[in-house]
């Protein structure tokens, strides 16, 4: 819910990290990501969509949302905000519209140029695999992720911790590396994050606990036998090798253990709103991850907006590093906020925080205010302005209070969506939290329904850094404890105690920052609501009003909202929430469990999905 | 092939807003649909149009089951000649008249169907193949290896035969179910979703109506198009319908405009078809899409409602798309789905009155074909609901079949 500061840059220290884009030399810094290279150098977008042809750059900023797709050495499809900048990689704009919906044609197209590599690898590489056997699997490398595996490992216990940042620490304590090539650096401000990472190096050292960065989990399956209950199969974040060798074989394709413990984390909320698909919109977090990693400035005259504790930080921190921040947007009315006091008074750390920013925005004369939303976003193509309009009690646009503001870049947040696919595709339990995101049903021990499956962190409750920490310590005692060990009784109170006071609170922020009802009334016909398949509303009236789809799983049959390279992992709570508003109700968990289904959790290479079919344990 | 199921059938067809569906029970109608995948809704369209007062009931959504769950296929070419071609191309032949105004409401493509051979054992059959289906009204033009080429560039060069089958075409298989029945409600339909069939009202023998978690629905006759449900369904009637799930993947890559450009399928597919062994069979059928992802699949496994993925079976139709069209061996896969194909022994649909509960029809059990099939299907249905000699013959699909013991 909240964020570390992030640390100090010294991009003087290191070494260019010069690619060509388009031909043009763009400095980098090592480490730097493509996505972040492109932004410092004043370019918004790299790719066109395949159908309106539209300008897309960078907007989740942390590898969930695909609308950064680039080009890297002629391999398409690499995420710019994952890639490293790599000397002299050549990187070019992906643009697809000139060669789409010419299938139905019988006259020949040019070939493939890569078909003859391509069937030469094809034959190489049906070699069975080995996959790494451990007692625990953590999925997820932030606080909880890290707290859950070196609480195995400390214990003796063989843990893998598979995460997908190229570096420890998941968005919350998000770092920039400070050495080349290193994947262990300090925070130099951040004591609990140098704590932990000290710990768990001993335990890498020991060989007790073995990290997997850069490595997406593409799929989850469970097994009867105990020694594999559950398999993991894995493939690098990115693939920057030239388009005639196929994405490499990850070094371990797949990981298979005893017990797994996930801590997935969480993404930006989005609401669509009327062009929020130009380059220069961002989501909150992804303007956060710019800069806590890469020390990148998504704008220099920016607006914050949506709703949230969240939007404090990073207004502050982009305040912080250079942008102007002409104002920040919340959607709540403070007169919800008074419910939370008791659950703050609870949790004072929360409290000196959230007044920490208060000052900090108060200090640089950043207008905060509340009731109060971005609900049209122009630009030719880039963002040039936004207008910014008061909500009336249920959301609604005040008429009248409309103003012009111009900016040249917008930073969204609507709360989080929790990541659950994995717990979801194991047939683990869910229930829909107070603030509408779906997330897995935990016990007091942090078990899930399926036995030996742990949930720690925002999958089980968007609740912060505090919160993950516990349940992470507590889901690797109990892992622990299932696989016969015993555990310290008095350390499992305490951390419950911790987990029950953190829920509290994040009930109580969830409670007084609701989603305005009333946000449709800021769309237009044709606002996109899908950003992957280019859905516009007016296609989800008509479905509603013609075809009368009433709930989420219709909507995304009928209009392809969710269908797209993010499989719905924008666009899903707000195409769910205008399914449930045309049949009269509140979004339900049905609703979000058809989105959150995902038997293949990122895209997975047809050679590396072929080769899977002959692992051997 | 003459039909006459309607005295005047519109040329073009209304386009109102939909005003079917409804929470509201209706207390009576000429006709209950028990079913809104495509089969149910194309007997709703025709019947509706025929002047009867259809409701429609699902437990879900329109298309929630086996009609969203495949590629939205509609195949002459699959077929080896018998009652299930002429059932194809019945429907095809109703696609291209009764339907054909409304063919853009559900992106009808004519693609056209490439079925390959990598032996030449496979070519021999494949070639025999085609000789007897040209000689039953299907359109296959049999390929030299270099035509080949020409038709689909990227494919392997293991190929060695392929026949190429221009009526095999493609719709969105979701909305041409929703539409259908959007144009039923035009004719007056009603439309019930979230609405379980719990049980049959009965006079002696007969089917008088349905009861529903939400109360009963009287009818002169009720449809059994409930898809995998259907042998429940005809349980509630009394009588034994034994159609069962199949289980099928299919895996979506990420857009590769013009890569594949038809359905192609090996032919080892028509042996999977026709199989009924337990056990995985696979076979790959790959085609693009006017969006740009390709459609990779084919497998079948006989494993109840099993809704959980088998990397086994996924990574088989990832080797067999590879080893067809090399080309799309680093091509990334977006998403994977399965549905369930409700499959009848001797792999022929379930069409008609049933004797033994008068009152009861069944439009189910189409397998893998429902969507090719469907338009077919309902203007058989509702042919035969107003005592209409049926367009073709049904004699083949007669639920009469398990009664004589054809069928254990």
């Amino acid at each position: 819910m909240t964020s570390a500061s992030p640390p100090p840059s010294s991009p003087a220290a290191n070494p260019p990290s010069t690619f060509l884009f388009e031909g043009t030399p763009v400095p980098g810094r090592p480490g730097q990501s493509v996505a972040a290279a492109l932004t410092e150098a004043g370019i918004r977008s790299w790719r066109t969509t395949r159908f309106n042809s539209e300008p897309r750059g960078v907007f989740c900023g942390i590898g969930v949302c695909f609308d950064c797709l680039v080009q890297i050495n002629g391999r398409e499809n690499q995420r710019a905000c994952l890639a490293p900048a790599t000397p002299n990689a050549r990187v070019t704009c992906q643009v697809f519209s000139s060669r789409i919906r010419d299938t139905s044609s019988r006259i020949p197209g040019p070939v493939h140029p890569d078909a003859s590599a391509r069937a030469a690898y094809a034959d190489r590489v049906r070699v069975p695999m080995l996959s790494r056997r451990v007692k625990v699997a953590v999925v997820g490398a932030g606080p909880a992720g890290i707290a859950a595996a070196v609480t195995v490992a400390e214990l003796g216990l063989t843990v893998a911790l598979i995460d997908n940042g190229a570096r420890l620490g998941g968005q919350y304590w998000r770092h920039a590396p400070t050495e080349p090539g290193s994947h262990h650096a300090e925070i130099s401000d951040d004591k609990p994050f140098n704590r932990w990472q000290q710990r768990l190096s001993a335990q890498v050292r020991a060989g007790t606990l073995t990290h997997l960065s850069s490595t997406d989990v593409w799929s989850s399956s469970g097994g009867d036998e105990p020694a594999s209950r559950f398999t993991l199969r894995l493939q690098p974040t990115t693939s920057p090798g030239a388009s005639t060798e196929p994405d490499a074989a990850p070094p371990l394709p797949a990981v298979v253990a005893d017990s797994l413990i996930l801590c997935p984390g969480g993404y930006d909320r989005q609401l669509p709103v009327p062009g929020w698909h130009r380059p220069g919109v961002i989501a909150a977090g992804g303007a956060q991850a710019l800069l806590k990693e890469h020390q990148t400035v998504a704008g220099q005259r920016m607006i914050v907006a949506g709703t949230g504790p969240f939007l404090l930080p990073v207004a502050t921190a982009l305040a912080a590093a250079g942008a102007d921040v002409v104002e920040v947007c919340e959607a709540s009315s403070p007169r919800s906020w008074g419910r939370y006091f008791p659950a703050a008074l609870m949790t004072p750390g929360k409290l000196a925080e959230g007044l920490g920013y208060a000052t900090a925005l108060a200090r640089r004369r950043i207008p905060y205010r509340v009731r109060t939303a971005v609900i049209e976003i122009r630009g030719n193509p880039d963002v040039t302005s936004v207008t910014v309009a008061r909500l009336d009690r249920d959301g609604r646009p005040v008429a009248g209070s409309e103003r012009d503001v111009d900016v040249d870049a917008v930073a969204l947040g609507w709360g989080f969506v929790p990541s659950i696919d994995l717990g979801v595709t194991l047939g683990a339990a869910t229930r829909l939290d107070d603030d509408q995101s779906l997330v897995i049903s935990v016990d007091a021990h942090q078990r899930s329904s399926v036995p030996y499956l742990y949930v720690a962190g925002e999958a089980t409750g968007v609740g912060g850094a505090v919160k993950a920490l516990a349940e992470g310590e507590l889901a690797g005692l109990s892992a622990i404890e299932s696989l016969g060990r015993r555990i310290s009784g008095s350390r499992r109170r305490q951390l419950q105690r911790t987990i029950r006071r953190h829920r509290r609170f994040a009930t109580a922020i969830s409670r007084s920052h609701r989603i305005p009802t009333e946000w449709p009334e800021w769309l237009t016909a044709d606002t996109v609501i899908c950003r992957c398949e280019e859905v516009p509303y007016s296609t989800i009236q008509q479905s509603q009003d013609t075809l009368g789809t009433t709930d989420a799983k219709s909507v995304k049959l009928m209009t392809r909202c969710g269908m797209g390279w993010c499989q719905g992992r924008i666009c899903g709570f707000a195409y769910s929430n205008l399914a449930a508003r045309s049949a009269g109700r509140d979004v339900s968990e049905s609703d979000l469990l058809s989105i959150a289904k995902r038997f293949i959790t990122v895209p997975v290479t047809l050679s590396l999905l072929a080769e899977s079919g002959h692992h051997q344990h | 092939m003459t039909d006459n199921s309607s005295a005047a059938p519109p040329t073009r067809l209304p386009h109102a807003p939909l005003k079917g569906h409804t929470d509201q029970l209706p207390r009576t109608a000429d006709v209950v649909v028990i079913g809104a995948g495509v089969i149910g809704a194309a007997c709703a369209f025709f019947s509706a149009r025929a002047g009867l007062k259809v409701g429609v009931v699902d437990l879900g959504e329109p298309a929630s089951g086996t009609s969203s769950g495949g590629e939205g296929n509609l195949l002459v070419s699959d077929k080896e000649p018998g009652p299930e071609l002429q059932l194809a191309l019945y429907s095809m032949q109703t696609m291209h008249t009764e339907l054909a105004d409304q063919a853009a409401l559900w992106e009808f493509e004519a693609k056209g169907g490439l079925m390959v051979a990598s032996t030449p054992d496979g070519a021999e059959a494949l070639t025999s193949l085609s000789h007897r289906q040209r000689a039953n009204q299907v359109h296959a033009e049999n390929l030299r290896p270099a035509d080949l080429r020409e038709v689909e560039p990227n494919l392997s060069t293991t190929v060695v035969a392929g026949v190429f089958y221009p009526q095999d075409a493609q719709v969105q298989p979701m909305l041409m179910t929703a539409q259908l029945l959007r144009l039923a409600c035009d004719f007056g339909a009603t439309v019930i979703p979230h609405t379980m069939v719990t049980g049959f009202l009965r006079s002696g023998d007969r089917v008088t109506g349905v009861l529903t978690n939400r109360g009963p629905i009287s009818a002169n006759a009720c449809v059994n198009a409930a898809g995998t449900g259907a042998g429940r369904v005809a349980g509630l009637a009394g009588v034994r319908v034994p159609v069962e799930p199949r289980r099928g993947f299919i895996l979506v890559t990420e857009p590769q405009p013009g890569l594949v450009r038809h359905k192609v399928y090996g032919s080892d597919y028509l042996a999977n078809v026709a199989s009924s062994v337990e056990t995985v069979a696979t076979s790959p059928v790959i085609e693009g899409t006017p969006s740009g992802p390709i459609l990779i699949g084919s497998s079948r496994e006989r494993v109840g409602f099993d809704r959980r993925m088998s990397v086994p079976v996924i990574a088989r139709l990832a080797q067999a798309a590879i080893d067809l069209f090399p080309v799309l061996t680093g091509a990334k896969v977006w998403r994977s789905y399965l549905g369930f194909r409700p499959y009848c022994e001797d792999h022929l649909p379930v069409i008609g009155p049933d004797p033994r509960a008068p009152g009861l029809w069944h439009a189910a059990g189409h397998e893998g074909s429902g969507i090719g099939m469907a338009a077919g299907t309902g203007r058989l249905i509702a042919q035969s609901l107003i005592g209409l000699r049926t367009g073709i013959d049904v004699a083949a699909f007669s639920p009469d079949r398990f009664t004589k013991g054809v069928i254990r």
